[in-house]
């Protein structure tokens, strides 16, 4: 295998609450080659958009801890990068776009501002070849009439506009990776086939390496190769989507699995995992999905399981659950 | 924002809000400079045996001293003292605007927000009376009334009523349209217990806050009315006219108008600290970083 | 267009404000304890004065008529007429009008700036000791009387040191040199308390932008830090700090009563004052009045830059 496009080891992230320090993400650690794509799953609160964040370095600096870990990326550690190069980087090579494009695009800018500040900052275009520039990344995005809507403020949009906007503005320096952060979640149904396919179409188009978080595992398993699962700021399951959907090694995965609607029939009720994800500030001794899961055992209130491999490129955090599989 | 308003008056919730408030550094510091300036005000007699309008020829204009710590006026009267005695003048006017205009704005907020048709029409006198620089409206109200405390808690508290007002008919609007005031309305709760279990409860954070600065903008604006010679009149001290009859020896005899104004910037500041911290806790909307 | 209507809506708003503001100016006068007339007229007239003064204002008529007369005057354009100096209201205040209005102005010119960029440095150093200092000064500028500091100034400034005159006003006419400089001080201890709470108010509302989402995607893209400030979370900021001008114009102006009294300045806050102290009530009620319409003036005229500042109002 060649040298991963990012590779994340023992990423630990905390913040400060009044309660004293949180550990949000917890020795979190994958590999992304060129061109691929990655799925992170898992509910509010498990992690996931703490990591994506971290891949930025987002998060403000007066609540959070330097993050510890290492995420290298072309060669560099961006967890060691000053911020100047970071700068570079962010909007430049890596890009990320949010869940809630009503509150994500600045409502006192138009639409060509705030896509032309992008390349006049990482290109060096002036106003306007900027706006021309804006103008074929409307069009890129499918956004009809894109000459006339690239002056709107985004109050004028829809949500699913908005969030092509916010796709226009991710892709305008043809990042090598684009983080998307749960971009559905906040869209009607249809336009969420909508985006999700826009942004298969532009990955292949542009040759972008794409993470993509969602709460869903359906969207996931649409979109990506690999899928890791998160629960509670750690890793719980990680593995190509296939065999995770074929065979998952972790009950929370099973949980997941079982609340996708089906496609082919309607459903009267759907299953759902008992209980809620719980306050990051409560330490739970042993594998912190326990007071939640099905098939918990005495020893899985004491120690913490480790992730180990179950199978090719298939990791899981569940002992019972092997030792299940293997002695029949 | 859904929490529930009567929780505010639900003892746990009161205990975790004193709690916070107490570890609250700067309700801290202005509840401990407004609790003494309070006692200093209540025992003024113990704290001091000058007579704060005895006139004594002999020493006027005396600097601050070990006898006369804040030293003596232009008719030898101990300034201390009379900083203490009128500290009693100022915190009874605060307070006394603090509730006055306190109870009649809340009346007036939570009719408005209750009783949807007179709703234009409270607000609109609010508006009016708001269109007055709050400071003029008070003096031209003081100076109709006459100069003596109660007109002067009456001029400033309709100059502070409107505030109050849209405040609490604003906290009151949003519980009101709230699922189980609708609830309690269906099942027949009259317009008053709606008011008294669901409407006043949850505006009292807000009105707390308010009433702090109200307090605080009292104790300048009674200054600033004294200075100007519509405050209660000489020779009973104010914070306001000591400065106002110092103001001519301010340069020879400095430690006259000085050290009243000291008194009333910490009484102000006192306030505006602790209704700093009550905002900080109380009002969810104005959420302040750690 | 849009923006045309709704200011018409506004101004068909600030209709009954201004209506409602007339009575209460009138019910002001009948607040006086007592015969109005005689309480003008002083303890020591006569009762033949006090007749000429209760026929010249027109209380020997009942309260309705009296209100309608006040109203129908006022539509004239008649703000009433001083019992003492035999002046029109509006005369006196055209007289003093330049004084305050110059006061003010300054003082706004001061709080403005000084006051956003005290608060948005104060946000962006949030728990620092930039933070710290910023509000600390905000919060005894919040809590000092201005009178008191503006003596005490007087005392530093002008006694010791002799660099700015003590008292007075020169017009404008006399050249802006000497203009600024009679009114540089009593501006900035005029602008003191609105500087404070201006610096307070841009903190917050600095602070709720920077936890915007779009600040995010701001920084995501790479933005520095200073134009992230400055182009993304400044004029979000500037939204509910335009909506309070209003209220510091109006707080500006109220507080220069105090000032001028104590810079012996002769503007619109002296007369008033001595108006109550001559109880000279048709001069209070009608400088009374002349100031509230204003101040819905400058509410229309802050609503207009509103629109402005916030590209959805301008849509909608």
């Amino acid at each position: 295998m060649t040298t991963p496009l990012l590779a994340v080891r023992d990423l630990t992230v905390q913040f400060r609450t009044d309660a004293g320090w949180l550990t949000a993400v917890e020795n979190v650690g994958f590999e992304l080659g060129a061109q691929e794509t990655l799925g992170i799953v898992g509910e509010s609160g498990s992690g996931k958009s703490v990591t994506a964040l971290s891949l930025l370095g987002l998060h403000a600096a007066s609540t959070t801890r330097l993050p510890t870990g290492s995420i290298d990326y072309a060669g560099q550690n961006l967890l060691k990068l000053p911020e100047r190069a970071m700068r570079r980087i962010r909007g430049g090579e890596i890009a990320m776009i949010f869940q809630d494009p009503m509150s994500s695009l600045n409502p006192v800018l138009t639409v060509a501002d705030q896509i032309s500040e992008t390349v006049m900052l990482h290109q060096g275009l002036d106003r306007a070849a900027a706006r021309k520039r804006a103008v074929g990344l409307l069009d890129m995005v499918r956004i009809a009439d894109a000459a006339h809507r690239v002056d709107a403020y985004p109050h004028q949009l829809s949500g699913g506009m908005r969030q092509r906007v916010m796709i226009a503005i991710a892709i305008a320096c043809r990042p090598k990776l684009l983080i998307a952060d749960e971009p559905t979640t906040a869209l009607d149904v249809t336009i969420q086939a909508q985006i999700l396919d826009l942004l298969r179409e532009l990955q292949a188009e542009l040759g972008m390496s794409v993470i993509l978080i969602s709460h869903d595992l359906g969207v996931i398993a649409e979109f990506a190769r690999r899928v890791m699962v998160m629960y509670a700021g750690r890793v719980v399951e990680a593995a190509p989507s296939r065999a995770l959907f074929r065979q998952p090694m972790h009950p929370y995965t099973s949980g997941l699995l079982a609340a996708i609607p089906p496609l082919d029939h309607d459903v009267t009720r759907l299953s759902t995992i008992a209980g809620s994800i719980p306050d990051p500030a409560r330490r739970i001794p042993g594998c912190r999905f326990s007071p939640r899961c099905a098939e918990v055992e005495a020893a899985c209130r004491e120690t913490a399981p480790d992730l180990v491999t179950v199978g090719a490129g298939h990791l899981a955090r569940c002992p019972p659950r092997l030792h299940r599989m293997a002695a029949p | 924002m859904t929490e529930a308003p009567a929780e505010f008056l639900a003892p746990r919730r009161r205990f975790q809000v004193l709690r916070r408030l107490a570890r609250h550094r700067s309700f801290r510091i202005g509840f401990v400079i407004v609790v003494l300036l309070t006692l200093a005000a209540i025992f003024a007699p113990l704290i001091t045996s000058f007579d704060p309008t005895a006139m004594r020829a002999r020493i006027r204009f005396r600097p601050p001293q070990e006898a006369y710590w804040f030293g003596t006026d232009n008719f030898g009267r101990d300034v201390f003292t009379r900083c203490l005695y009128g500290a009693r003048l100022s915190l009874t006017i605060g307070l006394g605007v603090a509730l006055l205009s306190g109870v009649v704005g809340t009346a007036a907020g939570i009719v408005s927000a209750q009783f949807r048709r007179l709703d234009a029409m409270i607000m609109r006198l609010m508006d009016g009376l708001m269109a007055f620089p709050a400071i003029i409206l008070a003096i031209g109200l003081a100076a109709a009334m006459g100069p003596n405390i109660g007109s002067l808690i009456v001029a400033l508290s309709v100059a502070y009523i409107p505030r109050t007002a849209r405040i609490v008919r604003a906290s009151a609007l949003v519980v009101r349209e709230l699922e189980f005031v609708d609830a309690a309305r269906v099942s027949g709760a009259s317009s008053l217990r709606i008011i008294w279990k669901h409407l006043l409860p949850n505006c009292m954070g807000p009105l707390l806050v308010q009433l702090t600065f109200v307090f605080a903008y009292a104790i300048l604006a009674e200054a600033a009315l004294s200075f100007l010679g519509i405050g209660p009149p000489p020779p009973a001290p104010s914070w306001g006219n000591i400065i106002a009859e110092g103001r001519d020896q301010a340069v020879d005899a400095w430690w006259i108008m000085f050290f009243p104004g000291l008194a009333i910037s910490l009484a102000t500041l006192g306030m505006n600290l602790l209704g700093d911290g009550l905002r900080d806790v109380l009002d969810p909307r104005l959420k302040v970083e750690t | 267009m849009r923006m045309l209507r709704r200011l018409l809506l506004r101004l068909g708003q600030a209709i009954p404000v201004i209506l409602v503001v007339a009575v209460l100016a009138f019910f002001l006068m009948h607040l006086l304890p007592g015969d109005p007339a005689a309480v003008i007229a002083g303890p020591e007239a006569g009762a033949e004065a006090v007749e000429r003064i209760r026929r010249q204002l027109g209380l020997d008529r009942s309260i309705p008529e009296q209100l309608l007369v006040w109203l129908w005057h006022l539509a004239q354009g008649d703000f009433g007429t001083s019992i003492i100096h035999n002046q029109s209201v509006l005369q006196a205040l055209a007289d003093r009008m330049p004084v305050t209005a110059s006061l003010t102005l300054v003082a706004f010119a001061m709080t403005i700036p000084i006051g956003i960029v005290l608060g948005v440095a104060a946000a962006k150093f949030r728990n620092t000791w930039v933070d710290s200092a910023v509000m600390l000064m905000a919060l005894i500028g919040v809590s000092v009387p201005g009178f008191w500091i503006a003596i005490l100034s007087v005392i530093l400034f002008s006694v010791t040191l002799g660099w700015l005159p003590a008292s007075g006003y020169v017009p404008l006419s006399e050249g802006v040199w000497p203009w600024l400089r009679a009114l540089i001080q009593p501006a900035a201890m005029l602008a003191l308390f609105q500087i404070g709470f201006l610096a307070r108010m841009a903190r917050s509302a600095t602070l709720d932008v920077l936890d915007q989402d779009y600040i995010r995607t701001a920084r995501a893209k790479g933005v520095s830090e200073w134009r992230t400030i400055a182009k993304h979370a400044f004029r979000n900021t500037l939204i509910p700090v335009v909506t309070t001008t209003g209220i510091i114009l109006s707080l500006l102006m109220g507080g220069s009563v105090v000032i001028e009294q104590v810079f012996a300045m002769p503007g619109v806050g002296r007369l008033i004052v001595q108006a109550i102290l001559t109880r000279d009530y048709p001069m209070v009620q009608g400088t009374l009045l002349a100031l509230a319409f204003l101040f819905v003036a400058i509410n229309l005229m802050v609503d207009i830059v509103y629109t402005w500042v916030d590209p959805r109002v301008r849509y909608d």
